[in-house]
């Protein structure tokens, strides 16, 4: 019989976890998943990583200066997002939260479109049938739930399981450690496990939920729940996009093929704070965070790439001025974004408005004109 | 001319349940016990046979999980109808229906269409347990993009679920329970009577005008008769949809009558009653003979089933609020 003593043990934590590049930047094998990509795809991914990077920390600058009301950083979260993205094929359909700005990356959202919704311009009005990426999500955990049924349409339609792989279609939903809590979570595992619906619930344990520890959500590691769910729960490093993007393919052709639900739990570090408007230092320790700074995702790679000789000086100066280009572009565009018409307000309530709102805006409008 | 010949309401909402599966493959139900049971008050009864499991969906028991997965089917294209088993029942899902459900097409700057219906049955005075009488339709109607209509006999019951089902924003449907196998109807099939964002007048009457839906219209229609035996003209209007509201009937009685009284099941407090009188008031102030009442549950909690009678607004007290609206 397990003790009180057993649940109240240090979780297991790194030694569980799916890795295949070090913080040194050495390739390891793994006995279940390995990297199938090339070496270009590695410097892809790279890519990916440094210019994300970026796009947060122009962001977070942006808020600072008073051009966003708040901003949710990725930092130290890269490799979990693009190894996650790019995993993904055209067809499949992702549900994220709020920080989700790797995965936005890479469906092709446009940056200024973040941060329109940050800026309060917008709602995040990406369009979600050509992106395939919902609308940000704010209520913690809500998505999975649309996730779930939205895989639950695409196991309707038939789309699973065909061996086209045009056409077989996964769904994931991202959530973080602290909404592993949240009831809808929870009822997303159950409805998930009963219909066998293709998707996977892609966890960034990143730590925290704003400041409450993992350990005060969960007394077991994050991955072991799904095994009460009926479903295989793996973790991975995190902060190795190899990795990730290994896990995360892996458990996507699971699902596009009908083997049905996954959760992956990506071992993280938000070296950021939950957003602008707090401060991480008053609940965490420095030395955790310098701790962490040793497997940064991004030195990680290129510590490769160069030992390697994957790329010379040029790709990294290269990337450089890609990246000022884009700080440029954001910093630019995020002043240039116009104010939404406040007589549209009323447009989008309802698909067929109403006599009443109609009215409204017609009273609004009336007075808009007379205020001119 | 075909039509359905002396059926209940509970029966008309699943004929017409049916016809909408029928005429689009897109729409699929979900809830608990809606399958091989028919639903726990037998609407959806017949359905898993005949349509299967994949559009007929048993859930797990989870409110929030079964609008929360509606919501992602019908970003995937679908029309779910969802059953709420009891209204007491729905509040685990809030935040699903008020801040993921309403909100989307907003949200998705109108990208995002979410024709999605949840069906609850509502209201009281059946006998039942706490939280299977309750009549939530306020919380509803006050969030925007989402609209909210209630029903009060098989013949709204057949038309209004198609309308609902059919409509491209997600509709609170809701169904008096006490009427689910109350007074029959003859329902033609050929033609809608009206539309599904229209009040009805179900009795007109020149001294006065009560306003009801779901379960209070019938109280309303006994409560005419009666005050008619007693030598008055009371009219009875059926709002039917109740989140956008149709008051050209109701105002144009007003004016005629210069006496109206809400009547509803809910709370008094901040209810459906409260928005009909303010609307009324602004509108007719200068034709209205007497303030606009309200008969209603009392704001107390849903009392133990054995005095819901007493708290129930019932003939009596209609009767009583027209004589107070008399004597102004």
């Amino acid at each position: 019989m397990t003790s009180l003593d057993d649940y109240l043990a240090p979780m297991p934590s790194e030694a569980e976890m799916v890795q295949l590049l070090t913080p040194e930047g050495e390739r390891v094998s793994h006995p279940d998943y390995t990297f199938a990509g090339t070496d270009n795809q590695i410097l892809g991914l790279y890519r990916d990583m440094h210019l994300v990077r970026r796009l947060d920390r122009e962001a977070t600058a942006l808020q600072r200066h008073g051009e966003l009301g708040l901003w949710p950083p990725l930092l130290g979260q890269e490799a979990a997002q693009i190894g996650a993205g790019r995993a993904l094929r055209t067809q499949d359909f992702v549900f994220p939260t709020y920080r989700e700005h790797g995965v936005a990356w890479c469906r092709g959202v446009d940056p200024l479109k973040l941060l329109a919704l940050y800026r309060g311009v917008d709602q995040g009005t990406w369009d979600p049938t050509t992106t395939r990426l919902a609308p940000y999500t704010i209520v913690i955990g809500a998505q999975t739930l649309h996730a779930v049924g939205y895989a639950l349409g695409v196991l309707h339609d038939g789309a699973v399981g065909t061996g086209d792989s045009n056409r077989d279609t996964a769904v994931v939903a991202h959530l973080g450690d602290g909404a592993t809590s949240q009831g809808d979570v929870n009822e997303a595992f159950v409805f998930a496990a009963s219909f066998q619906t293709p998707v996977v619930f892609f966890c960034q344990n990143n730590h925290f939920a704003i400041s409450e520890p993992t350990e005060r959500q969960s007394r077991i590691p994050l991955y072991h729940r799904a095994e009460g769910f009926g479903f295989p729960g793996v973790r991975v490093d995190g902060n190795d996009v190899l990795a990730v993007h290994a896990v995360m393919s892996a458990a996507l052709q699971r699902a596009r093929e009908g083997g049905g639900p996954t959760f992956v739990e990506a071992y993280t570090y938000r070296m950021g704070a939950h957003t602008t408007s707090d401060d991480a230092t008053r609940y965490r320790l420095s030395e955790d965070v310098e701790h962490w700074k040793l497997k940064d995702p991004l030195a990680r790679v290129e510590a490769y790439v160069r030992r390697r000789g994957l790329a010379g000086e040029e790709f990294f100066e290269s990337l450089a001025a890609e990246a000022d280009a884009l700080g440029v572009k954001m910093r630019e565009g995020c002043k240039a974004l116009p104010d939404p018409d406040p007589a549209a307000l009323f447009d989008r309530v309802f698909v067929e408005q109403t006599d009443e709102l109609a009215a409204q805006q017609a009273a609004f409008l009336q007075r808009a004109g007379a205020a001119r | 001319m075909t039509t359905l010949t002396s059926i209940t309401l509970a029966k008309a909402l699943n004929a017409g349940l049916r016809k909408a599966m029928e005429d689009d493959p897109k729409v699929v139900l979900l809830g608990e016990d809606i399958g091989a049971l028919g639903g726990v008050f037998r609407v959806t009864d017949g359905l898993l046979k005949d349509f299967g499991e994949g559009r007929v969906i048993d859930t797990p028991l989870a409110e929030s999980g079964i609008v929360g997965t509606a919501i992602g089917l019908a970003m995937r294209g679908y029309r779910p109808v969802v059953e709420i088993q009891f209204d007491g029942f729905v509040y685990p899902a809030y935040d699903q229906i008020v801040c993921q459900l309403a909100k989307l097409h907003y949200r998705s700057g109108g990208r995002w269409s979410l024709p999605v219906v949840i069906r609850i049955p509502f209201g009281g005075g059946i006998g039942a347990v706490e939280h299977h009488s309750e009549s939530p339709e306020a919380q509803f109607a006050h969030t925007p993009g989402l609209n909210v209509v209630a029903c009060s006999n098989p013949v709204d019951g057949y038309w209004m679920i198609q309308q609902a089902i059919a409509s491209d924003d997600p509709v609170i449907f809701l169904e008096p329970k006490r009427q689910y196998h109350a007074a029959k109807a003859d329902i033609s099939l050929d033609e809608s009577p009206q539309s599904l964002w229209a009040s009805r007048v179900v009795r007109e009457g020149s001294e006065a005008t009560l306003v009801a839906y779901g379960p209070t219209v019938a109280t309303c229609v006994a409560a005419a008769e009666e005050a008619e035996r007693q030598g008055r003209s009371v009219g009875v209007i059926d709002l039917r949809t109740l989140s956008p509201l149709d008051l050209d009937p109701v105002l144009a009685a007003a004016r005629a009558t210069g006496h109206v009284v809400v009547v509803h099941e809910a709370h008094v407090n901040l209810g459906m009653g409260s928005e009909v009188a303010a609307r009324v008031m602004q509108e007719c102030f200068h034709s209205l003979e007497a303030p606009v009442l309200r008969v209603g549950g009392y704001d107390t909690p849903y009392p133990p089933s054995r005095v819901e009678e007493s708290w129930l607004p019932d003939v009596d007290r209609v009767l009583e609020a027209i004589d107070r609206s008399w004597s102004w």
